[in-house]
C-alpha cells in the first residue's frame, strides 16, 4: 500500500474520531444524575475517549482493509455458500432439525434453563411463521402483529378463568377471536399502500395495548390477569398432590414427580403448534389462494387485471396470520399463567417482523435460523442486562447491511410459467 | 367556551412540536421512500442534549435569551451529527435494496439508540426546573381564566420562524431545488450533476436539527424526559406526516397541528386515558376516506 493511501486513511480516521467525539461527548460524557432537588452532571470523559479511540482505530483498520477487500468478501461468499447448501438440501435440513427438536428435552446437557430458552425460541418461530404468511407470502407489512398475540392471550385467559374451560377448547376459540380481530382491522385498511398499512397496523397494536391497560373491568388493567389455568395432559393435571379420586400425570404413569414434566409437555405443545403452522403454510402456498398471495406480493396491478380480488385475498392472509398469532398467544398465556399488557409492547412486533425479514422473507427455514440467532444473542448478553438490546438492535442493522435479503433469501415463486429457468 | 380556547392553545403548542418532528419523517420519506423509524429517537437525543446544555448554562448563569439561543444551536449541531451518522451507517449501504430492508435497519437503529441512551444516561426520568414562568391571562371576568404562558408563545413563534427559514430553504435555494429534484427522480438528478448522496445527507441533517428543536421544546414544556419519549412522540409525528399526506411539507405541519389538537381536545372532553387511541383512530378513519392524506399527491401506479 502506498504512503499516500495511509495518510489519507489516517486523516479519514481522525475525522471519524471527531464525529465520534460529537456523538459520545454530550450523551456519554455528561451523565445527568438526580441529586436531591435537581439534576447534576457527572462527567465520564474516560469512557468517551475510549470509545472515540476505538472508533478511530476501527475506521483505520477498515480503511486499510478496504484497499484489499478481503474480509467481507470472505464473509459474503461463506454465507452465500451456506444459503446454497440449505436450499439444496432443505428437506434433509428440515428433517434433521425436527428430529433434533424432538429429542432435545432428553439430551444430557438439557436443563431447565435450556428448556425455557427453547420454548421461547419456539414461540418466536411460531409467531414468525404466522407472520410470514402476511409479510413473506402476501407482502403486507404488519407492524402490529403483537395485537393478535395479545388478543389470543387475553381471550384465552378470560375464557379459561371465567368459564373454567380446558385449554383444548379455549385454544381454537382464542384463534377465532384473533382472526376476527384481523378481519375487523383488515377490512378498512387493507386497500392502503404498503407503508400506510405499516403505520396503521402499528397504531392498531398500540390501540389494543392501551385498551388492555385502561379497561379495568375486563382486563384488570396494568395488573394483568393471574391464575390462568395450566394445560393438562389430556385431562391429567401436572400437580404434585392431585385432588382426592383424581389422577395426576406422574401418578397415572407411575413416575417420580418432577416440575420438568410440565416444562417438557409445554415444549412439545409449542413444537407441535409451530409445526402445524409450518405445515399449513407449506400446503396453503400450493392452493389457489396461496398462489394469489404470492402473485399479489409481486404485482398487484397484474393481479387485479386477472380478476383476483386483492382485498379479499389480503384479508384471508391477514385473518390466517392473526389466527396463528392468537394460538401462540394462548400458549403464552397458559405457559406464564400470568399476562399483563407489558408483554405486548411494540418491541415484540418489531422482533417478530425482524425475524421474518432477517430470515429472508417467505423462507420458512430462515425464520427458524433468525429466531435462534436473535433470541440467542439476547440470551448470550443476558449477564450484561443493559447491553443486550443494543446487541439485538445492532445485529438487526448489521444483518441488513451485509445481507439485505435476509439470511436465506427465498422469493422464488412456488410455480413458474415456463418451469425453472436455471 | 373559555375551556375550549384553552385547549386550542395547548393543542397548537403540542401540534408545533409534533409538526417539527413530522417534517423529518416526511422529508426522508419523500427523498428515499423509507420510514425512518429512528427519527423519534433522534428527537429524544435532541431533548437530552438540550437538557444537558440547559444544566450546564444554568450552572454558569447566563441570561435567559442567550441560554435559549445557545442551547438551540448546540442541540441542533449535536443532534444533526446523530442524524448524519445514522444515515451513513444504517441506510446508505441499503440504498437500492428492497423496500423493507431500510425499514428493518431503522427499527434496529431505533432500538440501539434507545438503549444506548438508557445505558449512558440511566433509565430514570430526568426532571428539569422550569425556566419560564408566567403568561398572559384572558377572560379574567369569567369563571375559567384562559392562560397563554410565555413558554407557549415562545414555542409557537419559534416554530413559525423555523418554518419560514425552512420553506425559504426548500423553495428558493439551490439546495432545496436539488432536494426536490431528488424526490422526483434520483437517477436523472444524478445525471444532471447533482451529488445525490450529499443531498440525502443534508436532508437527514435538516430533519434531525428540526427534531432536536422539538426535543428542546419538549424539555421546556413538559419538564421531564426519559429515554423512551422518542417512541410515542415518533409514531404520533409519523401519524401526523401520514395524515397531512406523506412527502408534503405543509402537510406535515398541518398534520402535526391536527394531531396536537385532536389529542388535547380528546383529553379535555372525552377521556385522558384514551388520548393516544384518539390519534390512531383518527388516522385510520382519515386514511379510509383520504387514502393519501389531506395534502398528499394522488399516487398513480404505472405498469
Amino acid at each position: 500500500m502506498e504512503k499516500q493511501d495511509i495518510i489519507k486513511s489516517f486523516k479519514d480516521s481522525l475525522f471519524t474520531g471527531l464525529i465520534a467525539l460529537a456523538l459520545f461527548g454530550p450523551i456519554v460524557g455528561l451523565r445527568t444524575v438526580s441529586k436531591g432537588e435537581g439534576l447534576f452532571i457527572t462527567p465520564q470523559w474516560g469512557i468517551v475517549f475510549l470509545l472515540v479511540g476505538l472508533c478511530i482505530l476501527g475506521r483505520f483498520l477498515i480503511n486499510i482493509n478496504s484497499a484489499k477487500r478481503t474480509e467481507f468478501k470472505f464473509l459474503s461468499s461463506f454465507s452465500s455458500k451456506f444459503a446454497h447448501i440449505t436450499e439444496d438440501k432443505a428437506k434433509h435440513f428440515a428433517i434433521t432439525g425436527i428430529l433434533f427438536a424432538v429429542v432435545f428435552p432428553f439430551l444430557p446437557f438439557t436443563d431447565r434453563y435450556f428448556m425455557d430458552v427453547a420454548i421461547m425460541i419456539l414461540t418466536y418461530i411460531m409467531l414468525g411463521w404466522g407472520l410470514n404468511i402476511v409479510v413473506g407470502l402476501a407482502g403486507l407489512l404488519d407492524l402490529g402483529y403483537v395485537a393478535f398475540y395479545a388478543v389470543g392471550a387475553y381471550s384465552y385467559a378470560l375464557i379459561a378463568t371465567t368459564f373454567g374451560w380446558s385449554f383444548w377448547i379455549c385454544l381454537p376459540l382464542a384463534g377465532v377471536f384473533a382472526a376476527f380481530f384481523g378481519i375487523l382491522l383488515g377490512f378498512p385498511v387493507l386497500r392502503l399502500r404498503g407503508d400506510y398499512l405499516a403505520i396503521v397496523t402499528l397504531g392498531f397494536g398500540e390501540i389494543i395495548r392501551i385498551i388492555l391497560i385502561n379497561w379495568y373491568e375486563v382486563t384488570n388493567g396494568p395488573d394483568g390477569i393471574t391464575g390462568i389455568p395450566r394445560p393438562s395432559f389430556f385431562g391429567l393435571p401436572f400437580k404434585r398432590s392431585p385432588d382426592e379420586g383424581e389422577a395426576s400425570f406422574h401418578t397415572f404413569f407411575g413416575l417420580e414427580y418432577s416440575t420438568m414434566h410440565r416444562i417438557i409437555f409445554l415444549y412439545y405443545l409449542i413444537l407441535v403448534l409451530a409445526l402445524i403452522t409450518n405445515y399449513f403454510t407449506l400446503k396453503i402456498r400450493k392452493l389457489p389462494v396461496g398462489r394469489a398471495w404470492e402473485a399479489l406480493r409481486e404485482d398487484e396491478i397484474a393481479c387485479k387485471s386477472l380478476g383476483v380480488n386483492p382485498t379479499n385475498t389480503k384479508l384471508t392472509a391477514f385473518a390466517i396470520g392473526a389466527m396463528f398469532g392468537g394460538f401462540a398467544g394462548s400458549f403464552f398465556a397458559t405457559r406464564q399463567a400470568f399476562i399483563s399488557p407489558e408483554s405486548f409492547t411494540f418491541i415484540e412486533s418489531a422482533i417478530i417482523v425482524a425475524i421474518v425479514v432477517l430470515g429472508g422473507m417467505g423462507s420458512q427455514t430462515g425464520v427458524v435460523l433468525a429466531s435462534i440467532f436473535l433470541i440467542g444473542i439476547t440470551e448470550i448478553f443476558r449477564d450484561l442486562e443493559q447491553f443486550r438490546m443494543i446487541a439485538f438492535g445492532g445485529a438487526m442493522v448489521l444483518i441488513m447491511v451485509f445481507k439485505p435479503k435476509g439470511i436465506l433469501a427465498n422469493r422464488k415463486p412456488t410455480i413458474l410459467m415456463h418451469g425453472d429457468k436455471k | 367556551m373559555e375551556y375550549f380556547i384553552q385547549q386550542l392553545v395547548n393543542g397548537i403548542t403540542l401540534g408545533s412540536i409534533y409538526g417539527l418532528i413530522a417534517i423529518g419523517y416526511t422529508m426522508v420519506y419523500g427523498i428515499i421512500g423509507m420510514i425512518n423509524f429512528a427519527h423519534g429517537d433522534i428527537f429524544m437525543i435532541g431533548a437530552f442534549v438540550a437538557l444537558i446544555s440547559f444544566i450546564i448554562f444554568g450552572l454558569i448563569g447566563v441570561a435567559l435569551p442567550i441560554i435559549l439561543l445557545l442551547v438551540l444551536l448546540i442541540a441542533m449541531l449535536f443532534t444533526a451529527c446523530y442524524g448524519w451518522t445514522v444515515e451513513k451507517l444504517a441506510y446508505k449501504p441499503l440504498r437500492g435494496s428492497f423496500r423493507l430492508a431500510p425499514l428493518i435497519s431503522a427499527l434496529g437503529m431505533s432500538i440501539v439508540l434507545q438503549n444506548y441512551v438508557q445505558v449512558a444516561q440511566g433509565a430514570r426520568v430526568k426532571p428539569m426546573q422550569p425556566l419560564f414562568s408566567g403568561g398572559l391571562e384572558f377572560f379574567k371576568n369569567s369563571e375559567f381564566i384562559v392562560t397563554v404562558s410565555y413558554l407557549q408563545i415562545f414555542i409557537v413563534i419559534l416554530t413559525i420562524i423555523l418554518m419560514g427559514i425552512f420553506t425559504y430553504l426548500i423553495t428558493k435555494t439551490d439546495l432545496g431545488r436539488a432536494q426536490r429534484a431528488c424526490e422526483q427522480d434520483r437517477t436523472m438528478t444524478a445525471l444532471l450533476g447533482i451529488n445525490v448522496d450529499r443531498t440525502i445527507s443534508i436532508t437527514f441533517i435538516i430533519g434531525s436539527s428540526l427534531a432536536s428543536v422539538a426535543g428542546m421544546m419538549f424539555v421546556l414544556y413538559y419538564g421531564v424526559i426519559d429515554f423512551y419519549i422518542g417512541f410515542l412522540a415518533g409514531i404520533k409525528a409519523f401519524t401526523a406526516a401520514v395524515l397531512g399526506g406523506i412527502g408534503s411539507l405543509p402537510g406535515a405541519m398541518l398534520g402535526g397541528l391536527l394531531i396536537g389538537l385532536i389529542e388535547t381536545m380528546w383529553s379535555g372532553y372525552v377521556s385522558i386515558e384514551y388520548k393516544d387511541v384518539a390519534a390512531f383512530s383518527v388516522l385510520i378513519v382519515v386514511l379510509i376516506f383520504f387514502p393519501t392524506g389531506f395534502l398528499g399527491k394522488p399516487d398513480i401506479e404505472k405498469v
